[in-house]
């Protein structure tokens, strides 16, 4: 039996608090909320740490008015998924959520572990032993990049399905650090890097989420992956659109688990918006959004075919949010 | 990998609710529910495939939604109700899922069947007559190598239908 | 009460004996034992596809506090393996590691995890080897030496030629010659229970309980690597996780265990990890195939040459044996006048392949079935015609000498096709349906090691009313012990919950080979229904006397014996004869035909399948849908239909998995992804419709006319599934799984005027030696 390694737990009971302790003990430590994404990582020895921080205090509650919506970082995407409340330009989000793995996951993920969730690359999420005979890579106590020996920097990839969705929705967190809140936009949460792929301080909590919508808005996710559940995107699409009639007003296109971070596909964005939703431009529109997704040889199926389906995921997406068909859960499993 | 024995094993008395019934127990705070339960509670109904999240074998309820126990620490869910299969029937008679399974040829190696029950019954706790597609959607975490599938989604519907 | 159909219970969808424990968690798996003092045993494996050890220190790890034993291969010299012929391997390696998770050392501690750390404390000094790690690099002269020290040139582990009629006289007369190369991906079993093993060692006594399928081959090994007499050694099947044919070799785990039990003196247990069992695999060889048949102008198969190359991983396991499979039973669905055979099995460096589900044959049948659907198109046939034209006939022998009893293939193609609507199926772009038949044996008609007993065994005791079975057979999730039960009960008028069962004990059980090849329902069947008849004998005959009656004239039924219960019966039966045991037993006719290499592949009977597959394939993404899947199986007779159903409803999961997507792939010299999330197992919502069919042709030999069902229905399915892909986009995908790049990267070819097909271009040289040339058997002979 995999087991973890000998650990002590801290149980806090503010942010403030947690994020006092995982400053004072810095990478000895790390906070666990849902611990889906954490246990396995650590049971693969791919964190070492001696101490967590548990997040029990988090609240999980949702305030949902029209055009904004607040969400607690410890509520269960199994929540997020059936939550009634989340619907209109809200949808992709709840959509999004229902997609991660598979039902007991979501009944313990967390929305606030789902933004964090560690980059993937299927030369790392793997045992200890396994990494040991593979040999050790950049992103743990390797020297090299082993999907792309050459470069100097790590490809593991961002494998979340709410944060390009929680983007698209100009998402809003707050985070909590020793020294007080404050909040970060989730774009600006993520960096291109398969090691630091955060850009909060690793010492601050996740507390809270606000997506926007204004009305008029809506939102879809479609997620590409091998199985119709438990497996994490190879490719996905989170779009946001508002009309103005029949002329897209506002477009948000965020691609997933092709690159180190959710990626913006900004000139789509830009292409798109102006224009009338029909099938050629929403077309177009996923041509130019899948320009600069680049994966690469670490996740499920051939990368080649992978980047050819971005095309198809965000397609999907767009049509489903043009016509209003978001809320339906849309799985493109293989 | 280095130097972790080295390390102190922090313990905690810690109270776990399982089955409805309350236990005090000094554990290891990084041992996992799953490892609790087995073994040092004896409750090997709570089967394991994988212990990393990808299989669904060891699920158990949590305040009556299926959970992975061996991504639960039970420092976590202290206070919580835990229901394993050992707490699925009422006494020597059988919950409506487990005869439906009896009767229909559910269980065939039976190794995934403990959590697969449990993840059925809650779906029936909170949806007393899901659709098949929404069985399979409650069920697609628990992976089964033996059935096929076909003669679970049958049994659940079965108990459904008699619990109705 | 007796039902049409002449049986009691014999056919009845009664619940499996052993299925509330199932449900209430109750049952006992080797890894839920855990006696007092247990020791937990982990093994140090190595990180190496290929190397020579020079060098292991235990001496860290023996210091470590709860470290009780370290073992390493001087320990455990001795070399054993499934088949008498291939004694390759060993417990734990100390000259040579031959794939990344060869047994290396092994610890046993007070607890799992300071065994684990004690593994990584081990130092190893390795001389790294170049590995080999595909077929054409296994043909090709190694760069540094060769993987194993027999077999050859090369890497080569096994090459077999057989010939069988005038092959070259049927090519000359065919009016359409067609050659196609294939190639059908290895895969893993993924058993949802992990491999595990306890060992005690009490008076000089070993026992061992093991989650095997093969309680007597894990006997035979342990006797010769320990060097103990087979009467000090027990082994105990505990009940079992899923075996598939994984858990049918003697494992090094479970020698481990022994070993540290009797050094020890405490329990030992070993449980794999799931990426441990991704090592310890035996699965489905990587076949690459290339075939040639030529037929008449009607479509009339005339003569056929296969070859087949697998990629056999780093031991011998049942290597040997499948190499043979994936050329003995292509005659058992088709007529063919003439065959020619060339087979040959690789070593590499990578977890030794073996036995999975249809053992050797689901890879050829893919090729086959796909092959013909191909001569059709040419003739403008559909490929259900021609197969039709060429089936099998029931009573007949082969060109190979394997002996055609009863055969439902008409009837279940028949079966299929009409439930199906394949011949009127719409059509819409990128929808498609495809059709595949397939057989497989009823237990193989030989041993594994050559002797004259019985391959199965049964005793029954009854004592007061209580009737106990003894059987070696092990339950794997079959559900074999609720069929000896249910033949026990319809022959002493009883209840299959009425009759207690002892199986898969090496110590109170008679025996039974094991749970592979589909043998048990057939072999252990018949051995119980032997016992039961004579049991049945002795009471009626007690009976009789007591009442005066002619025992012809006593009814045996609903718990009675004429006019006394059975209890009362069995009180007079054992007053009259004293203690009241049976026996029964099971020996194959002797059914292999007159020449080397006769011994894979004859059976005592034929199961039979077909299959129609319905799909949507996207032509864009070359994502593929399975809508439903009919299926008719032969299984001579459902001894119990819902466990017969349960069978062909796995059969045809784990066959769509095989088909669109596991795939157990090596990359670096590593096995790319041992868990279960990366090899790919299909959930609950990938699963379609599947319609069932069980046509039940009465086996003249089986027990009530029952044949097998666990392994034939998965045969089909893969090339069903590839057919109905060229059906939906007019591209062949040659080789599996199918996954959708491989889909679009054929339609790519299509639209470049290139032929339209995904696979291998060309079968390697390999030097064959010339066929063994049999002459077939007589016209007629049965």
């Amino acid at each position: 039996m995999l087991r973890l390694p000998r650990l002590k737990y801290l149980r806090p009971r503010s942010a403030r608090e947690a994020a006092a302790m995982a400053a004072e003990l810095g990478p000895r430590a790390m906070f666990v909320a849902g611990g889906t994404d954490l246990f396995p990582k650590l049971k693969r020895r791919q964190f070492e740490i001696d101490t967590l921080i548990g997040l029990g205090f988090l609240g999980h509650g949702i305030r949902a008015g029209a055009a904004e919506c607040h969400i607690d970082a410890g509520a269960t995407l199994a929540a997020m998924s059936g939550d009634v409340r989340l619907t209109a330009g809200f949808a992709g989000y709840a959509e999004a959520a229902g997609l991660v793995s598979s039902p007991p996951l979501r009944n313990a993920g967390t929305v606030g572990g789902n933004l964090c969730v560690d980059t993937r690359c299927n030369y790392y999420d793997m045992t200890y032993e396994w990494r040991k005979a593979a040999g050790f890579c950049l992103k743990k106590d390797g020297d090299i990049c082993l999907v792309a020996p050459s470069s100097p920097r790590c490809w593991a990839v961002s494998s979340s399905d709410t944060a390009p969705m929680a983007m698209a929705l100009d998402g809003v967190v707050t985070l909590a650090g020793p020294d007080g809140d404050r909040e970060l936009p989730v774009a600006a949460l993520y960096r291109d890097d398969g090691i630091d792929y955060m850009a909060k301080q690793p010492s601050e909590v996740v507390t809270r989420i606000r997506l926007h919508a204004p009305p008029g808005t809506s939102s879809a996710y479609v997620k590409l992956r091998r199985r119709g559940s438990i497996d994490f995107p190879i490719a996905g699409a989170a779009v946001a659109i508002q009309l103005d009639g029949n002329v897209v007003s506002r477009c948000r296109i965020v691609l997933s688990a092709v690159a180190s971070h959710p990626l913006e596909a900004t000139a789509a964005e830009e292409f798109l918006t102006g224009k009338k939703a029909d099938e050629d431009a929403i077309g177009e529109t996923a041509d130019i959004a899948a320009k600069p997704a680049k994966p690469l040889d670490n996740a499920d199926l051939s990368h080649f075919w992978r980047k050819r389906m971005v095309r198809v995921v965000v397609e999907q997406a767009l049509r489903r949010a043009a016509t209003a068909e978001g809320g339906s859960r849309v799985n493109l499993s293989v | 990998m280095k130097g972790e024995m080295a390390r102190d094993v922090e313990r905690l008395v810690l109270a776990l609710d399982v089955n409805g019934e309350r236990t005090e127990l000094l554990l290891p705070v990084h041992k996992t529910l799953l490892e609790v339960l087995r073994e040092d509670m004896r409750l090997t109904g709570t089967k394991h495939g994988c212990e990393l999240g990808e299989c669904g074998t060891c699920t158990v309820l949590v305040d009556g939604a299926p959970q992975l126990s061996c991504l639960v620490l039970p420092v976590q869910i202290e206070g919580r109700r835990v229901t394993t299969i050992e707490g699925m029937a009422n006494g020597s008679v059988l919950h409506p899922l487990q005869q439906a399974f009896v009767e229909l040829g559910a269980a065939q190696c039976g190794y995934c069947t403990p959590g697969i029950l449990l993840a059925a019954r809650s779906l029936l706790d909170g949806r007393p007559r899901p659709t098949r597609e929404e069985i399979g959607e409650a069920l697609a975490g628990n992976l089964c190598r033996c059935t096929g599938y076909a003669k679970i989604l049958d049994a659940v519907e079965l108990a459904a239908e008699r619990m109705a | 009460m007796t039902e049409p159909n002449g049986f009691a219970v014999v056919g009845k969808p009664l619940p499996r004996v052993d299925s509330v424990a199932k449900v209430t968690g109750r049952s006992v798996y080797a890894d839920d034992m855990l006696p007092a003092r247990t020791l937990h045993c982990k093994i140090l494996r190595s990180p190496h596809p290929h190397a020579r050890i020079l060098a292991v220190d235990t001496s860290a790890a023996r210091r470590m506090p709860g470290v009780l034993a370290v073992i390493t291969g001087a320990d455990l010299p001795i070399k054993f393996g499934i088949l008498p012929v291939t004694q390759d391997e060993r417990a734990l390696e100390h000259e040579k590691v031959r794939y990344v998770g060869d047994p290396i050392a092994a610890v046993a501690a007070t607890e799992e995890e300071i065994a684990a750390a004690a593994c990584d404390a081990i130092a190893v000094e390795y001389e790294v080897l170049e590995p080999v790690m595909s077929i054409e690099s296994a043909l090709a002269e190694p760069k540094d030496e060769r993987i194993q020290d027999y077999g050859g040139p090369n890497n080569i582990h096994k090459l077999v030629a057989l010939e069988f009629g005038d092959v070259d006289g049927g090519f000359a007369r065919a009016e359409h010659v067609r050659e196609d190369v294939f190639f059908f991906q290895g895969n893993t079993h993924l058993p949802m229970e992990q491999h595990s093993a306890l060992a005690t060692y009490v008076d000089g006594k070993l026992t061992l309980w093991s989650s095997t399928q093969v309680v007597h081959y894990v006997h035979r090994a342990l006797a010769k690597v320990l060097e103990m007499p087979m009467s000090r050694i027990r082994v105990i099947g505990a009940a079992h996780g899923g075996g598939f044919g994984g858990k049918t070799d003697p494992f090094a785990h479970e020698i481990i265990v022994s070993k540290l039990a009797i050094g020890t003196g405490r329990p030992v247990k070993c449980t794999l990890t799931r990426e441990e069992v991704f090592y310890a695999h035996r699965g489905r060889h990587p076949v690459l195939m290339w075939v040639r048949t030529g037929v008449s102008g009607e479509g009339k198969i005339l003569a056929m040459h296969f070859r087949t190359a697998l990629d056999g991983g780093a031991y011998g396991s049942y290597g040997v044996a499948s190499t043979f499979y994936t050329g003995a039973l292509q005659t058992v669905t088709y007529d063919i006048p003439a065959y020619r055979f060339e087979g040959c099995r690789v070593f590499t460096n990578k977890p030794p392949c073996g036995p999975k589900r249809g053992h050797g044959t689901p890879q050829p049948r893919f090729a086959l079935e796909l092959h013909l659907d191909k001569i059709a198109h040419e003739l403008g046939l559909q490929g259900v015609e021609l197969k039709q034209r060429n089936f099998i006939r029931p009573m007949t022998r082969t060109v190979n000498w394997l002996r055609v009893t009863s055969c439902g293939l008409e009837e279940c193609t028949e079966r299929v096709m009409t439930a199906s609507g394949y011949m009127k199926r719409e059509r819409r772009a990128g929808h498609g349906m495809g059709f595949a038949i397939s057989s497989y044996l009823s237990g193989a008609g030989t041993a594994i090691y050559w002797n004259d007993m019985p391959h199965s065994e049964v005793q029954i005791k009854v004592d007061r009313g209580g009737v106990t079975a003894y059987c070696g057979a092990m339950d794997i999730g079959q559900g074999s012990d609720s069929v000896l039960a249910t033949i026990v009960a319809e022959e002493l008028g009883l209840q299959p919950a009425d009759i207690r069962l002892v199986t898969a004990d090496t110590d109170t059980t008679p025996i039974d080979l094991g749970s592979y090849s589909s043998r048990v329902t057939f072999m252990a069947g018949n051995a119980a229904l032997e016992a039961a008849r004579k049991m049945r004998a002795l009471l009626v005959e007690a009976v009789a006397a007591k009442t005066s009656k002619d025992p012809e004239t006593i009814r045996v039924g609903d718990g009675r014996m004429g006019e006394v219960s059975f209890e009362e019966a069995s009180v007079l039966a054992e007053a009259r004869f004293g203690t009241l045991t049976t026996a029964g037993s099971y020996t194959p006719p002797k059914l292999a035909g007159p020449y080397k290499g006769s011994g894979v592949g004859p059976s005592p009977a034929y199961s039979y399948s077909a299959c129609v597959v319905d799909l949507d394939a996207d032509a864009r993404s070359g994502l593929v849908k399975v809508n439903k899947v009919w299926i008719a199986h032969d299984v001579g007779r459902a001894i119990n239909p819902l466990l017969v159903e349960g069978q062909v409803e796995g059969s045809v999961y784990m066959g769509l998995g095989e088909a669109l997507m596991e795939e157990q792939a090596f990359r670096k010299g590593l096995h790319k992804w041992p868990s279960m999330l990366e090899y790919k197992s299909p959930t609950f919502v990938d699963m379609p419709e599947v319609q069932t069919f069980l046509v039940e042709t009465v086996d003249p030999e089986g027990p009530y006319g029952a044949k097998e069902a666990g392994q034939g229905p998965l045969l089909p399915v893969p090339p069903a599934v590839c057919a109905a892909v060229h059906d939906a986009l007019g591209i062949w995908i040659d080789e599996v799984p199918a996954t959708p790049e491989k889909v679009v990267e054929a339609l790519r070819r299509k639209a470049k005027g290139e032929p339209p097909r995904y696979g291998p271009s060309r079968f390697p040289t390999i030097p064959f030696p010339d066929p063994i040339k049999a002459e077939p058997p007589a016209h007629g002979q049965l």
